[in-house]
Protein backbone atom coordinates (compact mmCIF):
# COMPACT_ATOMS: atom_id res chain seq x y z
CA UNK A 1 0.00 0.00 0.00
CA UNK A 2 1.35 2.98 -1.16
CA UNK A 3 0.86 6.87 0.76
CA UNK A 4 1.36 10.16 -0.19
CA UNK A 5 0.93 12.81 2.54
CA UNK A 6 -1.33 15.84 1.66
CA UNK A 7 -1.57 17.64 4.21
CA UNK A 8 0.89 17.91 7.46
CA UNK A 9 0.20 18.87 11.18
CA UNK A 10 1.23 22.79 10.13
CA UNK A 11 -0.63 22.62 7.28
CA UNK A 12 -3.91 21.24 8.82
CA UNK A 13 -3.52 24.37 11.28
CA UNK A 14 -3.00 26.70 8.81
CA UNK A 15 -6.18 25.37 6.82
CA UNK A 16 -8.38 25.55 10.32
CA UNK A 17 -7.85 29.20 11.19
CA UNK A 18 -8.52 29.96 7.42
CA UNK A 19 -11.92 27.93 7.58
CA UNK A 20 -12.57 29.39 11.54
CA UNK A 21 -11.81 33.07 10.06
CA UNK A 22 -14.08 32.20 6.82
CA UNK A 23 -17.39 30.91 9.23
CA UNK A 24 -16.65 34.16 11.37
CA UNK A 25 -17.18 35.77 8.21
CA UNK A 26 -20.13 34.82 7.86
CA UNK A 27 -21.81 33.77 11.01
CA UNK A 28 -20.06 36.99 13.34
CA UNK A 29 -20.72 36.45 16.86
CA UNK A 30 -22.55 33.08 16.13
CA UNK A 31 -25.53 34.15 18.71
CA UNK A 32 -28.10 32.16 15.42
CA UNK A 33 -25.33 29.80 14.82
CA UNK A 34 -24.91 25.80 15.50
CA UNK A 35 -21.71 23.79 14.56
CA UNK A 36 -22.67 20.12 14.11
CA UNK A 37 -19.98 17.58 13.76
CA UNK A 38 -21.19 14.80 11.81
CA UNK A 39 -20.01 11.54 13.70
CA UNK A 40 -17.66 9.92 13.79
CA UNK A 41 -14.83 11.59 12.04
CA UNK A 42 -16.46 15.16 11.93
CA UNK A 43 -16.37 15.21 16.09
CA UNK A 44 -12.95 15.93 16.17
CA UNK A 45 -12.65 18.89 13.55
CA UNK A 46 -15.78 19.92 14.81
CA UNK A 47 -14.25 20.40 18.26
CA UNK A 48 -10.98 21.97 16.84
CA UNK A 49 -12.89 24.93 15.11
CA UNK A 50 -15.11 25.46 18.11
CA UNK A 51 -11.87 25.87 19.87
CA UNK A 52 -10.25 28.25 17.61
CA UNK A 53 -13.25 30.28 17.72
CA UNK A 54 -13.30 30.56 20.94
CA UNK A 55 -9.67 30.97 22.13
CA UNK A 56 -8.20 32.49 19.18
CA UNK A 57 -11.00 34.92 17.87
CA UNK A 58 -12.85 35.12 21.43
CA UNK A 59 -16.33 33.87 20.61
CA UNK A 60 -18.21 33.43 23.22
CA UNK A 61 -20.60 31.28 22.49
CA UNK A 62 -19.82 28.52 20.59
CA UNK A 63 -22.66 25.79 20.16
CA UNK A 64 -21.60 22.92 19.43
CA UNK A 65 -22.76 19.44 18.68
CA UNK A 66 -22.46 15.92 17.25
CA UNK A 67 -24.79 14.25 14.67
CA UNK A 68 -25.10 10.31 14.04
CA UNK A 69 -26.12 9.56 11.00
CA UNK A 70 -26.19 5.79 11.60
CA UNK A 71 -29.87 4.98 11.83
CA UNK A 72 -30.71 7.55 8.89
CA UNK A 73 -27.83 5.88 5.95
CA UNK A 74 -29.59 4.50 2.82
CA UNK A 75 -27.35 1.32 2.85
CA UNK A 76 -28.81 -0.35 5.89
CA UNK A 77 -28.40 -4.33 5.04
CA UNK A 78 -27.11 -3.76 1.96
CA UNK A 79 -23.24 -4.06 3.02
CA UNK A 80 -21.45 -6.82 4.18
CA UNK A 81 -20.80 -5.53 7.83
CA UNK A 82 -23.61 -4.32 10.24
CA UNK A 83 -23.52 -1.03 10.90
CA UNK A 84 -22.56 0.13 13.99
CA UNK A 85 -23.94 3.50 15.62
CA UNK A 86 -22.42 6.48 17.50
CA UNK A 87 -23.60 9.05 20.38
CA UNK A 88 -25.85 11.95 19.23
CA UNK A 89 -25.20 14.78 21.32
CA UNK A 90 -27.51 17.68 20.39
CA UNK A 91 -28.89 19.23 23.78
CA UNK A 92 -30.96 22.41 21.83
CA UNK A 93 -33.41 22.90 19.23
CA UNK A 94 -32.12 23.74 15.92
CA UNK A 95 -35.83 25.43 15.00
CA UNK A 96 -34.94 28.55 13.18
CA UNK A 97 -30.80 28.40 14.09
CA UNK A 98 -28.29 28.61 11.26
CA UNK A 99 -26.39 25.14 10.92
CA UNK A 100 -22.74 24.15 9.72
CA UNK A 101 -22.32 20.38 9.43
CA UNK A 102 -18.68 19.53 9.67
CA UNK A 103 -17.54 16.22 8.18
CA UNK A 104 -13.66 15.60 7.40
CA UNK A 105 -14.18 13.73 4.26
CA UNK A 106 -16.90 15.08 1.57
CA UNK A 107 -16.92 11.82 -0.64
CA UNK A 108 -20.15 10.13 -1.92
CA UNK A 109 -22.07 12.96 -0.37
CA UNK A 110 -24.50 9.88 1.00
CA UNK A 111 -23.09 10.98 4.89
CA UNK A 112 -24.77 14.35 4.45
CA UNK A 113 -27.54 13.37 2.47
CA UNK A 114 -28.28 11.00 5.82
CA UNK A 115 -27.23 14.34 8.23
CA UNK A 116 -29.93 16.33 6.24
CA UNK A 117 -32.94 14.11 7.39
CA UNK A 118 -31.42 13.41 10.52
CA UNK A 119 -31.44 17.09 11.72
CA UNK A 120 -34.79 17.52 11.13
CA UNK A 121 -35.30 15.35 14.10
CA UNK A 122 -34.59 18.46 16.32
CA UNK A 123 -36.27 21.04 14.86
CA UNK A 124 -36.67 22.88 11.06
CA UNK A 125 -32.98 25.05 10.71
CA UNK A 126 -33.35 28.33 8.65
CA UNK A 127 -30.25 27.27 6.50
CA UNK A 128 -27.96 24.87 6.82
CA UNK A 129 -24.32 24.91 5.42
CA UNK A 130 -21.47 22.31 5.16
CA UNK A 131 -17.72 22.45 5.59
CA UNK A 132 -15.02 19.90 4.91
CA UNK A 133 -11.17 19.29 5.77
CA UNK A 134 -11.24 17.48 2.66
CA UNK A 135 -13.77 17.90 -0.29
CA UNK A 136 -12.81 15.00 -3.09
CA UNK A 137 -13.66 16.15 -6.41
CA UNK A 138 -15.60 13.66 -9.20
CA UNK A 139 -16.68 11.36 -6.66
CA UNK A 140 -20.04 12.86 -6.05
CA UNK A 141 -23.65 10.38 -6.27
CA UNK A 142 -25.63 13.38 -5.44
CA UNK A 143 -25.92 17.06 -6.07
CA UNK A 144 -24.22 18.50 -2.56
CA UNK A 145 -21.24 20.59 -2.09
CA UNK A 146 -19.07 21.92 0.35
CA UNK A 147 -19.68 26.33 1.52
CA UNK A 148 -16.07 25.90 2.97
CA UNK A 149 -13.69 23.43 2.21
CA UNK A 150 -9.69 23.16 3.69
CA UNK A 151 -8.73 21.20 0.45
CA UNK A 152 -9.52 19.89 -2.65
CA UNK A 153 -8.51 16.43 -3.92
CA UNK A 154 -8.45 14.46 -7.02
CA UNK A 155 -8.74 11.02 -6.30
CA UNK A 156 -9.78 7.84 -7.86
CA UNK A 157 -11.86 5.32 -6.23
CA UNK A 158 -8.81 2.93 -5.83
CA UNK A 159 -7.70 5.56 -3.50
CA UNK A 160 -8.73 6.74 0.18
CA UNK A 161 -7.89 10.10 1.97
CA UNK A 162 -6.97 9.43 5.73
CA UNK A 163 -7.54 12.22 8.13
CA UNK A 164 -5.66 11.54 11.75
CA UNK A 165 -6.28 13.96 14.51
CA UNK A 166 -3.90 13.92 17.48
CA UNK A 167 -6.86 13.05 19.73
CA UNK A 168 -7.41 9.71 17.75
CA UNK A 169 -4.16 8.74 16.03
CA UNK A 170 -1.39 10.98 18.12
CA UNK A 171 -0.81 13.33 15.12
CA UNK A 172 -2.93 15.78 12.63
CA UNK A 173 -1.99 14.29 9.50
CA UNK A 174 -3.72 13.79 6.02
CA UNK A 175 -2.86 11.07 3.81
CA UNK A 176 -4.00 9.74 0.14
CA UNK A 177 -3.54 5.73 0.63
CA UNK A 178 -3.83 3.77 -2.61
CA UNK A 179 -5.22 0.51 -2.37
CA UNK A 180 -3.91 -2.45 -3.77
CA UNK B 1 -18.29 -4.61 13.33
CA UNK B 2 -20.44 -6.37 15.61
CA UNK B 3 -23.48 -8.37 14.85
CA UNK B 4 -26.09 -10.50 16.86
CA UNK B 5 -25.12 -14.57 17.20
CA UNK B 6 -28.49 -15.58 15.87
CA UNK B 7 -31.49 -14.69 13.47
CA UNK B 8 -33.68 -15.22 16.06
CA UNK B 9 -34.38 -14.02 19.50
CA UNK B 10 -35.98 -16.77 20.81
CA UNK B 11 -34.78 -17.18 24.51
CA UNK B 12 -32.16 -15.91 26.38
CA UNK B 13 -30.65 -19.15 26.61
CA UNK B 14 -30.23 -19.21 22.79
CA UNK B 15 -27.96 -16.04 22.97
CA UNK B 16 -24.47 -14.85 25.19
CA UNK B 17 -23.36 -12.02 26.58
CA UNK B 18 -21.85 -10.12 23.84
CA UNK B 19 -25.06 -10.42 22.39
CA UNK B 20 -26.49 -8.77 25.46
CA UNK B 21 -24.30 -5.99 25.98
CA UNK B 22 -24.41 -5.44 22.19
CA UNK B 23 -28.51 -5.30 22.57
CA UNK B 24 -27.69 -2.70 25.22
CA UNK B 25 -25.13 -0.55 23.40
CA UNK B 26 -27.87 -0.08 20.39
CA UNK B 27 -30.87 0.44 23.44
CA UNK B 28 -28.59 3.23 24.58
CA UNK B 29 -28.50 4.66 21.09
CA UNK B 30 -32.56 4.26 20.68
CA UNK B 31 -33.33 5.88 24.37
CA UNK B 32 -31.40 9.09 22.92
CA UNK B 33 -33.64 8.82 19.59
CA UNK B 34 -37.14 8.23 21.55
CA UNK B 35 -36.31 11.24 23.63
CA UNK B 36 -35.71 13.63 20.43
CA UNK B 37 -38.67 16.21 19.45
CA UNK B 38 -39.40 13.62 16.19
CA UNK B 39 -39.02 9.99 17.89
CA UNK B 40 -38.18 8.42 14.88
CA UNK B 41 -35.60 6.63 12.19
CA UNK B 42 -36.06 6.02 8.51
CA UNK B 43 -34.02 2.39 9.19
CA UNK B 44 -36.66 -0.53 8.92
CA UNK B 45 -38.83 1.09 5.87
CA UNK B 46 -38.03 -1.90 3.84
CA UNK B 47 -38.82 -4.23 6.53
CA UNK B 48 -42.66 -5.16 7.45
CA UNK B 49 -43.35 -6.77 10.62
CA UNK B 50 -46.13 -8.98 12.44
CA UNK B 51 -47.32 -9.05 15.69
CA UNK B 52 -49.08 -12.50 15.98
CA UNK B 53 -50.50 -12.50 19.84
CA UNK B 54 -52.16 -15.77 20.39
CA UNK B 55 -52.30 -14.85 24.19
CA UNK B 56 -53.50 -11.26 25.63
CA UNK B 57 -51.22 -8.17 26.02
CA UNK B 58 -51.58 -4.88 26.15
CA UNK B 59 -47.74 -3.74 27.30
CA UNK B 60 -46.15 -6.28 24.99
CA UNK B 61 -47.85 -5.21 22.49
CA UNK B 62 -48.43 -2.03 22.20
CA UNK B 63 -44.31 -1.66 23.15
CA UNK B 64 -43.02 -4.14 19.77
CA UNK B 65 -45.48 -1.91 17.82
CA UNK B 66 -44.14 1.67 18.89
CA UNK B 67 -40.63 0.09 19.35
CA UNK B 68 -41.13 -1.05 15.17
CA UNK B 69 -43.14 2.32 14.29
CA UNK B 70 -40.26 4.33 16.02
CA UNK B 71 -38.17 2.53 13.62
CA UNK B 72 -40.63 3.14 10.46
CA UNK B 73 -41.19 -0.59 9.84
CA UNK B 74 -44.66 -1.41 8.44
CA UNK B 75 -46.55 -3.82 11.05
CA UNK B 76 -49.63 -5.63 10.84
CA UNK B 77 -51.34 -6.89 14.17
CA UNK B 78 -53.14 -9.58 14.80
CA UNK B 79 -54.95 -11.21 17.84
CA UNK B 80 -56.30 -14.83 17.83
CA UNK B 81 -59.48 -14.56 19.48
CA UNK B 82 -60.67 -12.32 15.94
CA UNK B 83 -58.70 -14.67 13.36
CA UNK B 84 -58.78 -17.78 11.57
CA UNK B 85 -57.05 -20.12 14.46
CA UNK B 86 -60.57 -20.14 15.97
CA UNK B 87 -61.87 -21.59 12.77
CA UNK B 88 -59.30 -24.65 13.35
CA UNK B 89 -55.91 -23.45 10.90
CA UNK B 90 -52.50 -24.63 12.30
CA UNK B 91 -50.06 -22.44 13.50
CA UNK B 92 -47.36 -23.01 10.21
CA UNK B 93 -50.80 -21.95 8.37
CA UNK B 94 -51.50 -19.28 9.40
CA UNK B 95 -47.89 -18.16 9.54
CA UNK B 96 -47.24 -19.32 6.19
CA UNK B 97 -50.33 -17.25 4.64
CA UNK B 98 -49.21 -13.99 6.50
CA UNK B 99 -45.52 -14.66 5.36
CA UNK B 100 -46.84 -15.04 1.66
CA UNK B 101 -47.83 -11.32 2.13
CA UNK B 102 -43.96 -10.46 1.85
CA UNK B 103 -43.15 -10.13 5.76
CA UNK B 104 -39.58 -10.21 7.24
CA UNK B 105 -40.08 -10.59 10.81
CA UNK B 106 -42.58 -12.03 13.14
CA UNK B 107 -43.31 -10.97 16.56
CA UNK B 108 -45.41 -14.21 18.41
CA UNK B 109 -47.00 -14.76 21.86
CA UNK B 110 -48.37 -18.20 22.24
CA UNK B 111 -49.40 -19.93 25.28
CA UNK B 112 -47.52 -23.43 24.30
CA UNK B 113 -43.80 -23.13 25.87
CA UNK B 114 -41.63 -23.94 22.72
CA UNK B 115 -44.08 -22.29 20.10
CA UNK B 116 -41.53 -19.74 19.03
CA UNK B 117 -38.62 -22.28 18.39
CA UNK B 118 -40.84 -24.69 16.38
CA UNK B 119 -41.69 -21.58 14.13
CA UNK B 120 -37.97 -20.75 13.54
CA UNK B 121 -37.28 -23.81 12.25
CA UNK B 122 -40.33 -24.33 9.97
CA UNK B 123 -40.87 -20.56 8.35
CA UNK B 124 -38.61 -18.13 6.87
CA UNK B 125 -38.75 -15.11 9.21
CA UNK B 126 -36.96 -13.79 11.60
CA UNK B 127 -39.05 -14.56 15.07
CA UNK B 128 -38.80 -12.88 18.08
CA UNK B 129 -40.50 -14.36 20.91
CA UNK B 130 -42.72 -12.12 23.15
CA UNK B 131 -43.32 -15.15 25.28
CA UNK B 132 -44.25 -18.53 24.99
CA UNK B 133 -46.08 -20.09 27.67
CA UNK B 134 -43.77 -20.65 31.04
CA UNK B 135 -40.94 -20.85 29.06
CA UNK B 136 -38.91 -17.87 28.49
CA UNK B 137 -39.78 -13.56 27.17
CA UNK B 138 -36.57 -12.65 26.53
CA UNK B 139 -37.47 -8.91 26.06
CA UNK B 140 -38.53 -8.15 29.06
CA UNK B 141 -35.71 -10.01 30.72
CA UNK B 142 -33.71 -7.48 29.14
CA UNK B 143 -35.66 -4.63 29.64
CA UNK B 144 -35.32 -5.41 33.29
CA UNK B 145 -31.32 -5.69 33.16
CA UNK B 146 -30.89 -2.47 31.06
CA UNK B 147 -32.70 -1.23 33.91
CA UNK B 148 -30.96 -2.24 36.81
CA UNK B 149 -27.68 -1.07 34.30
CA UNK B 150 -29.40 1.86 34.21
CA UNK B 151 -30.32 2.30 37.94
CA UNK B 152 -27.21 0.44 39.67
CA UNK B 153 -24.06 1.46 36.87
CA UNK B 154 -23.56 -2.44 36.54
CA UNK B 155 -25.53 -5.83 36.46
CA UNK B 156 -22.78 -7.69 37.87
CA UNK B 157 -21.87 -8.81 40.86
CA UNK B 158 -25.59 -7.50 41.77
CA UNK B 159 -28.05 -9.52 44.23
CA UNK B 160 -31.37 -9.89 42.96
CA UNK B 161 -34.23 -11.78 43.82
CA UNK B 162 -37.26 -12.48 41.96
CA UNK B 163 -40.24 -12.77 44.45
CA UNK B 164 -43.83 -14.44 43.60
CA UNK B 165 -45.11 -17.12 40.94
CA UNK B 166 -41.68 -18.69 39.98
CA UNK B 167 -43.83 -21.48 38.09
CA UNK B 168 -45.88 -20.26 35.68
CA UNK B 169 -43.65 -17.05 35.32
CA UNK B 170 -41.72 -16.80 32.02
CA UNK B 171 -40.43 -13.83 32.81
CA UNK B 172 -38.53 -14.95 35.93
CA UNK B 173 -36.76 -18.14 33.95
CA UNK B 174 -35.34 -15.42 31.19
CA UNK B 175 -34.64 -13.62 33.83
CA UNK B 176 -32.72 -15.77 35.74
CA UNK B 177 -31.08 -16.59 32.48
CA UNK B 178 -29.79 -13.41 31.74
CA UNK B 179 -28.95 -12.02 34.88
CA UNK B 180 -26.96 -15.22 35.78
CA UNK B 181 -25.34 -14.23 32.42
CA UNK B 182 -24.06 -10.86 33.13
CA UNK B 183 -22.45 -12.21 36.52
CA UNK B 184 -25.61 -10.97 38.79
CA UNK B 185 -26.43 -13.59 41.64
CA UNK B 186 -30.60 -14.35 41.79
CA UNK B 187 -32.06 -16.04 44.46
CA UNK B 188 -36.39 -16.74 44.15
CA UNK B 189 -38.65 -15.96 46.79
CA UNK B 190 -42.09 -17.48 47.20
CA UNK B 191 -45.07 -19.59 48.46
CA UNK B 192 -43.35 -22.79 47.80
CA UNK B 193 -46.43 -24.20 45.87
CA UNK B 194 -44.97 -21.98 43.26
CA UNK B 195 -41.72 -22.14 43.58
CA UNK B 196 -40.38 -24.91 40.51
CA UNK B 197 -39.02 -28.39 42.57
CA UNK B 198 -35.81 -28.09 40.44
CA UNK B 199 -34.97 -24.63 40.11
CA UNK B 200 -31.61 -24.96 42.35
CA UNK B 201 -30.56 -26.58 39.45
CA UNK B 202 -30.49 -23.25 37.37
CA UNK B 203 -28.28 -22.19 40.51
CA UNK B 204 -30.69 -20.35 42.15
CA UNK B 205 -30.96 -20.35 46.01
CA UNK B 206 -34.71 -20.10 47.37
CA UNK B 207 -35.15 -17.95 50.32
CA UNK B 208 -39.08 -18.28 51.55
CA UNK B 209 -38.79 -15.46 54.11
CA UNK B 210 -39.48 -12.16 51.96
CA UNK B 211 -37.96 -10.20 54.98
CA UNK B 212 -34.32 -12.18 54.81
CA UNK B 213 -34.33 -11.73 51.07
CA UNK B 214 -34.80 -8.49 50.77
CA UNK B 215 -32.49 -7.67 53.36
CA UNK B 216 -30.04 -9.51 51.06
CA UNK B 217 -31.26 -7.93 47.66
CA UNK B 218 -30.17 -4.86 45.70
CA UNK B 219 -32.97 -5.52 43.69
CA UNK B 220 -36.44 -6.97 43.82
CA UNK B 221 -38.17 -8.02 41.02
CA UNK B 222 -41.89 -8.65 42.10
CA UNK B 223 -44.02 -10.96 39.52
CA UNK B 224 -47.77 -10.61 39.07
CA UNK B 225 -49.69 -13.53 41.33
CA UNK B 226 -51.19 -14.52 37.62
CA UNK B 227 -54.68 -15.57 38.83
CA UNK B 228 -55.92 -17.00 35.32
CA UNK B 229 -52.48 -19.53 35.64
CA UNK B 230 -53.60 -20.85 39.34
CA UNK B 231 -55.58 -23.95 38.01
CA UNK B 232 -55.87 -25.25 41.65
CA UNK B 233 -55.19 -23.49 44.90
CA UNK B 234 -51.55 -23.18 45.55
CA UNK B 235 -51.97 -20.45 48.94
CA UNK B 236 -54.88 -20.30 51.29
CA UNK B 237 -55.92 -16.43 49.91
CA UNK B 238 -55.09 -13.67 48.49
CA UNK B 239 -55.33 -11.67 51.51
CA UNK B 240 -52.64 -14.18 52.82
CA UNK B 241 -50.62 -14.09 50.12
CA UNK B 242 -50.04 -10.35 50.57
CA UNK B 243 -49.20 -10.81 54.38
CA UNK B 244 -46.32 -13.01 53.66
CA UNK B 245 -45.19 -11.76 49.97
CA UNK B 246 -46.16 -8.45 49.28
CA UNK B 247 -43.68 -5.89 49.54
CA UNK B 248 -45.48 -2.90 51.94
CA UNK B 249 -43.94 0.66 52.92
CA UNK B 250 -43.53 -0.50 56.38
CA UNK B 251 -41.09 -3.54 55.52
CA UNK B 252 -39.40 -1.46 52.80
CA UNK B 253 -38.71 1.72 55.75
CA UNK B 254 -37.22 -1.14 58.28
CA UNK B 255 -34.81 -2.48 55.92
CA UNK B 256 -31.18 -0.36 56.71
CA UNK B 257 -30.94 0.07 52.79
CA UNK B 258 -32.82 1.02 50.04
CA UNK B 259 -33.54 -1.67 47.20
CA UNK B 260 -34.87 -0.93 43.99
CA UNK B 261 -38.14 -2.55 43.08
CA UNK B 262 -38.89 -3.65 39.56
CA UNK B 263 -41.92 -5.01 38.45
CA UNK B 264 -42.79 -6.39 34.84
CA UNK B 265 -47.03 -5.40 35.27
CA UNK B 266 -49.62 -5.26 35.07
CA UNK B 267 -49.55 -4.65 38.90
CA UNK B 268 -52.18 -5.75 41.62
CA UNK B 269 -52.42 -3.35 43.75
CA UNK B 270 -52.42 -4.49 47.22
CA UNK B 271 -51.06 -7.88 46.65
CA UNK B 272 -47.30 -8.22 45.71
CA UNK B 273 -46.71 -4.47 46.36
CA UNK B 274 -48.75 -1.73 47.75
CA UNK B 275 -49.77 1.47 46.13
CA UNK B 276 -47.52 3.67 47.91
CA UNK B 277 -44.69 1.67 47.12
CA UNK B 278 -45.18 1.10 43.16
CA UNK B 279 -45.74 4.96 43.18
CA UNK B 280 -42.35 5.77 45.03
CA UNK B 281 -38.95 6.63 44.48
CA UNK B 282 -37.88 3.09 44.48
CA UNK B 283 -39.79 1.91 42.19
CA UNK B 284 -38.30 1.75 38.44
CA UNK B 285 -41.52 0.40 36.90
CA UNK B 286 -42.47 3.13 34.69
CA UNK B 287 -38.33 3.34 33.80
CA UNK B 288 -38.77 -0.69 32.57
CA UNK B 289 -41.32 0.01 30.54
CA UNK B 290 -40.03 3.32 29.01
CA UNK B 291 -36.85 1.17 28.41
CA UNK B 292 -39.07 -1.80 27.14
CA UNK B 293 -39.49 0.42 23.65
CA UNK B 294 -35.19 1.28 23.31
CA UNK B 295 -34.63 -2.57 24.03
CA UNK B 296 -37.40 -3.88 21.59
CA UNK B 297 -36.01 -0.95 19.23
CA UNK B 298 -32.19 -2.69 19.72
CA UNK B 299 -33.48 -6.44 18.93
CA UNK B 300 -35.45 -5.89 16.35
CA UNK B 301 -32.91 -3.59 14.60
CA UNK B 302 -30.17 -5.69 14.88
CA UNK B 303 -32.35 -8.50 13.94
CA UNK B 304 -33.10 -6.55 10.74
CA UNK B 305 -29.83 -6.03 9.86
CA UNK B 306 -29.27 -9.40 9.46
CA UNK B 307 -31.94 -10.23 6.89
CA UNK B 308 -30.36 -10.23 3.77
CA UNK B 309 -31.62 -8.42 0.86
Amino acid sequence: MSQKILLTAKEVNIILHRLACQLIENHLDFSNTILIGIQPRGKHLAERLAAILKEDYKIKDVQLGFLDITFFRDDFRRGEKPLEANRTEINFIVEDKKVVFIDDVLYTGRSIRAALTAIQSFGRPSEIELLTLIDRRFSRHLPIQPDYRGRQVDAINNEKVVVKWIENDGEDLVLLEQKK
Amino acid sequence: MKELSVNHLIGIKHINKNDIDLIFETADHFKEVINRPIKKVPSLRDITIANIFFENSTRTKLSFELAQKRLSADVISFSAAQSSVKKGETLIDTVNNILSMKVDMVVMRHSSPGAAHFLSQNVKASIVNAGDGAHEHPTQALLDSYTIREKLGDVSGKKIVIVGDILHSRVALSNIFALQMQGAEVKVCGPKTLIPKYIESLGVKVEPNLRTALEWADVANMLRVQNERLDVNYFPSTREYAQQYGVTKELLNSLDKEVVIMHPGPINRGVEITSDVADSQQSVILNQVENGVAVRMAVIYLLASKIKQ
